[in-house]
């Protein structure tokens, strides 16, 4: 029996299930435009979209596990490699690629060439300390949590907010490995 | 069955044979140890009550994958037994077979256990645990009424769970 190989973005791309990239778009600005009237408070609604991701990130990790039949990775960068080559490609139809490595090879960030949630969004100058798509930091923190990392994952530039591109950084604080839950007097 | 739309899973289900149930029973565990699923299809004999069996099953595996990874010949680390491993390290085991039955397991890195006990005839089983894992993600993971973390109540995910273990060689 051939070695299960992992398979790239594109082509996991083209076997799963699509929705129009519009609708994707405007559907989210609709639920970002509902959180604004809802809480008011543009912190607010950047903490919530970030929860928001980590709710679906705990889940995504095991479809993209499923679909992508990627081994695990053996250390940080591999990680980072595969979520921009292959996790982006899969969700989002969007490359990233990965830049600005410390020297210990801990933090890193990703330069989305494209951000699909984005298209056709200005921020009015009552927004103006909205992260829009704050819903994708809390999706890669969620997934890489359930795969025993601890990560902190901030935008350091966001073209809505004037800067030339989008940038994610992801920091790795910490690898939790697994450990035996039962107590031994249960 | 087109019941996954367009998605592809693969392996593609084998068309179930007449046969009664082949495998005696399956275990899903996440990775706090919480048993998402048991199911069983024919298992004469029970000697403990089902909490204790949860726990002796995910202990069992536990320990067995600390013990495989610390003994691996090829492996360079020379860590010690029982120091907690992160995902990425140590090799996996996969099955093992006593003269009455198979058990064969594969973990998820994220902590997603299958287990599932067979005759001890079956061939090797990777590719039928793999499609399981689809299937919790078709059934399970993308149903947004389940809590994650919790045992799995899906009467979907069970009828097709155990047409495909119906199938199973």
């Amino acid at each position: 029996m051939a070695p299960a190989v992992p398979r790239s973005g594109d082509a996991i791309f083209a076997n799963v299930e699509r929705v129009n990239a519009e609708l994707f778009t405007l559907t989210y600005g609709a639920i970002v435009r509902q959180l604004l009237t809802d809480l008011e408070e543009v912190e607010e609604v950047n903490k919530q979209l970030d929860q928001m991701g980590y709710n679906i990130g705990i889940r995504l990790i095991d479809e993209f596990l499923a679909k992508s039949n990627v081994t695990r990775c053996v250390d940080f960068r591999e990680t980072a490699e595969v979520i921009a080559k292959v996790g982006f490609k899969m969700f989002l139809g969007v490359t990233a690629s990965v830049t600005n490595w410390d020297t210990e090879g801990t933090c890193c960030s990703l330069i989305l060439d494209d951000n699909p949630l984005v298209d056709f969004v200005e921020l009015p100058d009552t927004c103006q300390g909205l992260y829009y798509c704050n819903i994708l930091s809390g999706v890669v923190r969620g997934a890489l949590e359930m795969v025993s990392m601890k990560t902190e994952v901030t935008w350091v530039r966001d073209m809505l907010r004037g800067d030339d591109a989008f940038e994610l950084q992801v920091k790795l604080l910490k690898q939790v490995p697994e450990e035996y839950p039962y107590k031994d007097d249960e | 069955m087109q019941f996954f739309g367009g998605s592809e899973i693969s392996p593609s289900p084998p068309v179930p044979t007449a046969s009664g149930n082949n495998a005696h029973m399956m275990y899903i565990f996440n990775r706090n140890g919480v048993c998402l699923l048991y199911r069983e299809w024919n298992r004469p004999l029970r000697t403990l009550d089902s909490n204790q069996d949860h726990k002796l099953m995910f202990g069992l595996l536990f320990s067995l994958k600390s013990l495989t990874a610390k003994m691996d010949p090829s492996s360079t680390e020379k860590g010690n037994l029982g120091v907690p491993q992160l995902p990425g390290q140590g090799c996996s085991f996969h099955s093992f077979r006593t003269n009455t039955y198979k058990l064969s397991f594969m973990e998820s890195p994220s902590g997603i256990k299958i287990i599932l006990v067979t005759h001890p005839n079956a061939s090797d089983l990777k590719e039928s645990l793999k499609y399981i894992y689809n299937l919790y993600v078709e059934y399970v993971v993308k149903n947004p009424l389940y809590t994650p973390g919790t045992p799995i109540r899906s009467e979907l995910f069970n009828t097709t769970l155990d047409q495909y273990v119906r199938g199973l060689g």
